[in-house]
């Protein structure tokens, strides 16, 4: 379905670009992404920096916080999700429309980070929800911020919207809902959602005799 | 909304006629919690007549981790309560355990940490006026002046300690490193532009009406009620009490400086307002002083000890005026190389416990107002 350049060589001087559908959609998409306002913990503040006038995150068409979930595209998951927090973070979610996204940024996270061996965080966003990019750090920087948002927007531009391999939300069999953990008496119910979270087991190998 | 919530019940409010109680669940998701808050609001019209805070959404296990590691282990931790300014966590816990091991710090050290920690309260104070404004509506211009500020001492942070944000600069005798080349030079220029930089910011707010109408008379509370409430730093001093631990318990070396506490009168989230304006006048003046007579010498006991530091037995409480109030930790020492007991005592924490008392009686909107004059940050009232 490439075009043919030498046809787009032609129609470029009398002003007409030739695109595809799917690349004016993403490119429509990825220009405009409009993030969650809702901040976790310390990367929160970064989050905020990062939208301020040093790092102006608007350059990349990313400045428009919605406090409301239904008006968002991104979810910035900024700081610590606790077992408390975590089924509003699903929720959330959920009640985002699609196209949405998930940004995991800083180690809290991603993996529980620097409170991972503590009784109440969640090791993880990704055992509940579909992350597309993952920024380490603790707090990553606003570069850093910068640099996934920039690298998502490249995923968006990538996305297919038709045929086989195309993406959740362009699939009439793909979900827009995750199921909601519940506050448990000594965890999260279920402790993950198997269906999107399945990491290779760790195996210890036995020393070879 | 959530599952765990309890049934709102309002004892007081049993035997009246009037049915019209509206229950509002605001967070914790909201643009004005600053974090993840929540309160479960009982409004008569739009007057609030209950309001019961719900915390724990960012509970993260402080002590219980700091528990489990040797004393160092809860350095950087430290950062990570009080996110905003990670410095004075440090200096406060570095505080306690000196004071438990009975180590010694240089003078060049002291000096360090007055300056780290007044600069970490221009940021607070800062950030704070942009936040506060950012509830009245004002979202996005008043928070750009503020973190333009805040990105210069940032630099500086990061010029010193390798960090933007997380810090974990403060040993137990000192600091750990010594300030690099010209850096005092660099303070100096941000004290220079810092005072212009507030007179701009005091002309774009104190006239102004909407804040004047938004935060004049609203959140007020008795002095003695203040008190009792175990409330602390700049909400207590707008309420004209004079407690400021730098004056009433001078730790390090606050009493060689030269500084007034200011003082509000009605309490009212104006004053606190206020008062957090004069207060960076006032740290300004210690960072001149202090900058002015930094002696030269080490920056750290060099007899204090870093590994298998074992503390005799017995038990410490560390405290400083941290730029939200009194900041202290408590250690209990069994002897060996990991505290026995660690608990923070959050200022944040307890300025909070009197927010439905403010709250009776006024709108819901005087509400988020009030939330913001408290000043709190979530990592450190749920810890």
């Amino acid at each position: 379905m490439a075009i043919d350049p030498k046809l787009a060589g032609e129609l470029k001087p009398a002003g007409i670009h030739v695109t595809s559908f799917e690349s004016l959609i993403n490119w429509g998409r990825s220009s405009s992404l409009w993030p969650m306002q809702f901040g976790l913990a310390c990367c929160a503040i970064e989050m905020i920096a990062a939208t301020m006038a040093k790092y102006d995150m608007a350059r990349f068409g990313a400045e428009v916080f919605r406090p409301s979930p239904r008006q968002a595209d991104l979810m910035l998951v900024a700081g610590t999700v606790t077992k408390k927090m975590a089924p509003l973070v699903v929720r959330l979610y959920n009640q985002m429309a699609e196209p949405k996204y998930v940004i995991a940024m800083g180690a809290c996270a991603i993996s529980g980070g620097p409170f991972k061996q503590g009784y109440n965080v969640l090791k993880g966003i990704d055992r509940y929800i579909p992350v597309d990019i993952v920024i380490p750090g603790c707090p990553p920087r606003p570069e850093a911020l910068l640099d996934g948002l920039l690298a998502l927007r490249k995923k968006i531009a990538g996305e297919k919207l038709i045929g086989d391999h195309r993406v959740r939300h362009a699939d009439p069999k793909g979900t827009a809902e995750f199921p909601v953990p519940e506050y448990g008496a000594h965890d999260l119910q279920p402790a993950a959602n198997r269906e999107i979270w399945n990491p290779d087991p760790v195996v210890h190998e036995e020393a070879a005799d | 909304m959530i599952s765990d919530a309890t049934p709102l019940s309002a004892p007081t409010l049993e035997g009246t006629d009037d049915d019209q109680l509206l229950r509002v669940s605001l967070g914790p998701q909201h643009p004005s919690t600053h974090g993840v808050f929540r309160m479960n609001v009982v409004l008569d019209g739009e007057t609030v007549v209950r309001l019961k805070p719900v915390f724990g959404y960012l509970h993260r296990n402080h002590e219980k981790i700091a528990e489990g590691g040797p004393y160092l282990h809860a350095m950087p931790y430290t950062d990570r309560l009080d996110y905003i300014c990670p410095l004075t966590n440090n200096w406060a816990y570095a505080l306690s355990v000196e004071k438990l091991a009975g180590i010694e710090v240089p003078e060049r050290a002291e000096y360090m940490r007055v300056i780290l920690a007044e600069l970490t309260r221009l940021i607070n104070h800062t950030a704070f006026m942009g936040f506060i404004l950012g509830d009245m509506g004002a979202w996005g211009s008043a928070l750009m002046y503020a973190f333009r500020e805040r990105e210069k001492i940032l630099d500086l942070f990061e010029d010193l300690t390798g960090a933007r944000m997380m810090a974990n600069f403060m040993r137990f005798g000192g600091c750990r490193y010594d300030l690099p080349e010209g850096w005092i030079g660099q303070v100096s220029r941000i004290i220079d532009d810092y005072g212009p930089f507030l007179d701009e910011m005091e002309q774009l707010l104190i006239g102004n009406e909407i804040l004047l109408a938004r935060a004049q008379d609203v959140g007020q509370l008795p002095p003695e009620q203040l008190v009792n409430g175990g409330v602390t730093g700049p909400m207590l001093r707008a309420a004209g009490i004079s407690y400021d631990l730098r004056k009433v318990e001078p730790y390090g070396i606050y009493d060689r400086f030269d500084f007034r506490i200011p003082l509000g009168e009605k309490g009212d989230c104006y004053d606190r307002i206020m008062i957090r304006f004069l207060e960076m006048r006032e740290s300004l003046k210690i960072l001149r002083q202090a900058i002015d007579a930094l002696p030269e010498g080490d920056f750290i006991n060099p007899k204090a000890k870093l590994r298998n530091f074992k503390p005799p037995v017995g038990d410490a409480y560390g405290r400083i005026e941290g730029p939200k109030g009194e900041l202290g930790f408590h250690l209990i020492s069994d002897g060996t190389t990991d505290p026995y007991r660690f608990r923070v005592r959050a200022p944040s924490f307890v300025n909070l416990t009197l927010l439905e008392d403010m709250c009776l009686g006024l709108d819901l909107a005087d509400v988020v107002i009030i939330l913001g004059s408290i000043d709190i940050v979530l990592g450190e009232v749920d810890r």
